[in-house]
Order: C-alpha cells, then sequence, then structure tokens
C-alpha cells in the first residue's frame, strides 16, 4: 500500500500482531434468520466486540436487534439510548428489560443498503461484578437516517459464555453479519 | 472458537509540515472493516471531511451523512444528504487538538452502498456521532482525509488499521 502526501509518497507501517482478535463470524444465509448465536466464548478476553452490517426482512427501516447473555430472556437488563433521526434528539430507557440493546436495521425497500453497529462488552469473564455493553450504530439514507448510542446492563455477575442476538419479531435478512472480536488486556 | 490476531495498523503517516490533505491508495481488499483515526489541528477552524473511491477518490455528490451534534450548550441532528465528501461537523478552533474516528465496516464488497460510523471531538468545538453512506458499490481502495482551504498542522497524525472477520 502507498500513500499521497502532497503528491509525495509517505511511508507506511508494516503489518504487527495485535491483542485484538476474531473469534468468530456468523452471515446470514439466504433464508434469513430469526437469531444469530455465539456459543462457548472462550474467557480468555478482558473485552469483546461485536461489528455488524444488518438488514431485517421488514420492508420498512429502523426495526431493533436486540441481545441476550447466557440465554437469560427474564427482566435482568437495564437499557438507555441516546437517539438522533436527523431532526429529533431524544433519550429514554428502562431499568428492567428482557434484553440488552443492539441497534437499528435497514430494511428491504433500501435494497443495497445496510445498518452498521458496533457493540463494546466490557470485562464479560468477570464474576464480581454486573456486566455493561456499549453500542453505535445507525444508518444514513440520502435525507433521512437514525444514529444511536445505546447502553445496557446485565444485572448478572456470571461470566457470559453465549450471545444470542435476536430478530424481535422479523428476520435478519441474508448476508447481515455479526463478528465476534476478543480484546485481551 | 477459532481466534486470529487482528485490527492491524495498514499504514500511518504524521506530517512533518503543514499539508491540506493525506490519501491512502491501495488500501488492501483482505480485510473485512477498516478504521482511520486522525489526530492533529489545523491553521484555522474547519471540520475534516473525508472521501473515498475505488482507483481514485469520488468528488461527486454522492455522500450522505445523519449527524447527532453536541455544541457544548446545545444537541441537535440534522441529514446532509448530496454532499462531496464526508464531513465530520466537528469545527475545533484554531490549532485545538482532535481526534476523528471512522468505520468503514464490509469496506470491499462490492454489492453494497458502504456505510460508516464516525466520531469526532474538540473540546472547543462539537463532539459528534455520525454515520454516512457513499452512494456506489466499489470496493473502497482509497481514503483521502482533507481541508477546505486550510491545512493540517504538523505533527497531525493519520492511521489506518484493517480488521479481518473470522
Amino acid at each position: 500500500m502507498s500513500g499521497i502526501l502532497g503528491g509525495l509518497i509517505g511511508s507506511f507501517a508494516t503489518a504487527l500482531t495485535s491483542s485484538y482478535e476474531s473469534i468468530a463470524t456468523v452471515t446470514v444465509g439466504s433464508g434469513g434468520a430469526s437469531s444469530v448465536t455465539f456459543s462457548s466464548i472462550p474467557g480468555t478476553y478482558k473485552h469483546l466486540q461485536i461489528r455488524a452490517v444488518i438488514k431485517s426482512t421488514n420492508t420498512n427501516n429502523g426495526s431493533n436487534w436486540l441481545l441476550t447473555a447466557n440465554s437469560d430472556t427474564a427482566n435482568n437488563y437495564a437499557v438507555h439510548q441516546l437517539y438522533a433521526d436527523g431532526s429529533t434528539v431524544g433519550s429514554n430507557g428502562t431499568a428492567s428489560y428482557g434484553y440488552a440493546y443492539g441497534n437499528q436495521t435497514t430494511g428491504t425497500s433500501n435494497t443495497n443498503i445496510f445498518a452498521v453497529s458496533i457493540m463494546d462488552i466490557f470485562d464479560y469473564s468477570n464474576t464480581n461484578k454486573y456486566k455493561t455493553f456499549r453500542c453505535i450504530g445507525g444508518y444514513d439514507l440520502n435525507g433521512s437516517g437514525d444514529i444511536n448510542y445505546r447502553s445496557s446492563l446485565w444485572m448478572s455477575t456470571s461470566a457470559i459464555t453465549n450471545i444470542n442476538i435476536i430478530a424481535n419479531g422479523w428476520n435478519l435478512a441474508q448476508y447481515s453479519s455479526f463478528a465476534l472480536y476478543g480484546v485481551k488486556g | 472458537m477459532a481466534a486470529g490476531s487482528t485490527y492491524t495498523p495498514i499504514a500511518t503517516a504524521t506530517l512533518g509540515s503543514a499539508a491540506s490533505s493525506y490519501t491512502f491508495t491501495s488500501i488492501p481488499s483482505t480485510y473485512t472493516d477498516l478504521v482511520l483515526i486522525v489526530s492533529g489541528s489545523n491553521a484555522a477552524s474547519a471540520s475534516p471531511l473525508m472521501q473515498v473511491g475505488n482507483g481514485s477518490v469520488d468528488t461527486g455528490t454522492n455522500y450522505s451523512m445523519t449527524v447527532l451534534r453536541g455544541t457544548g450548550s446545545v444537541v441537535n441532528s440534522f441529514n446532509n444528504p448530496g454532499d462531496t465528501w464526508f464531513n465530520t461537523f466537528m469545527s475545533p478552533a484554531t490549532g485545538e487538538i482532535y481526534t476523528v474516528t471512522a468505520n468503514f465496516q464490509n469496506y470491499s464488497n462490492t454489492t453494497t452502498k458502504k456505510t460508516a460510523l464516525f466520531r469526532a471531538g474538540a473540546a472547543g468545538g462539537n463532539v459528534i456521532a455520525e454515520v454516512g453512506i457513499w452512494n456506489n458499490t466499489a470496493a473502497i481502495n482509497q481514503i483521502k482525509v482533507l481541508l477546505s482551504g486550510v491545512n493540517f498542522n504538523a505533527g497531525t497524525s493519520f492511521t489506518l488499521y484493517g480488521i479481518a472477520a473470522a
């Protein structure tokens, strides 16, 4: 690779190893999927990150993907969000919810536009504290769109070994992809 | 689950003298996502801009953004379609150090328009969360970071990372 600075060729770094590792990736097939699961997540990292490109099978945009830890669907999550849609900015949340917040998706009305999300899950294997999730994501549709910053708390001290990503009443469309990474401490 | 090291630095540059732009070219397609971090300051107040492309950067009106902006006193949101670049809308003060992080996900696929997430902040300017789209399905292999009519100060750095999914 090369670079251009004021017409001159710059200098570049060579590839290095890092403490950020790809653990697993799931890409939705032609039939769509109602959920995506990462199981047997090793406890050898300090933090996890999920990087996603997402489209729903709904016609409309703005469906929300959700997430459970260790298949816990009880109201053991607290969630908050800061949202903006190009005109309105708002914030809301609830102290008792059955899922952690993911983020929004595009719909089938925009055939080649996917929403994107980046979620961090901090200290996921620590058995002395509740687990926190942070997710930024959204989409832009040339004059409309959504950008959301969301935070969730799973009120459990269990180490997270299983993550279930859920399309709540809809399906993830083909080529939606969720990549799980581990960050060493 | 198999694991492999990634978040690989592809290229980095620090300006030895003032310049109006820096361009990453021939970006390999071997990663899943790109992360670009800009840390620097300007000779005058101006928001860093980005253009992307394949073979050359796209200077047409093919960029659109949805922005969440905090000014230090007001929070607002707006759409910015039909622009000739991704605009970070950060408005740093002259000489003020700022940071921009841009995530280009699935940047090398050739079937979808490219959506990117931006976070940017300048203590004397704005704090920004932004999603943008480049209305082109081509793989991205060039990214240009620029200012409009202003120079980046010497010491401004540009670092590009690649993240490869399993």
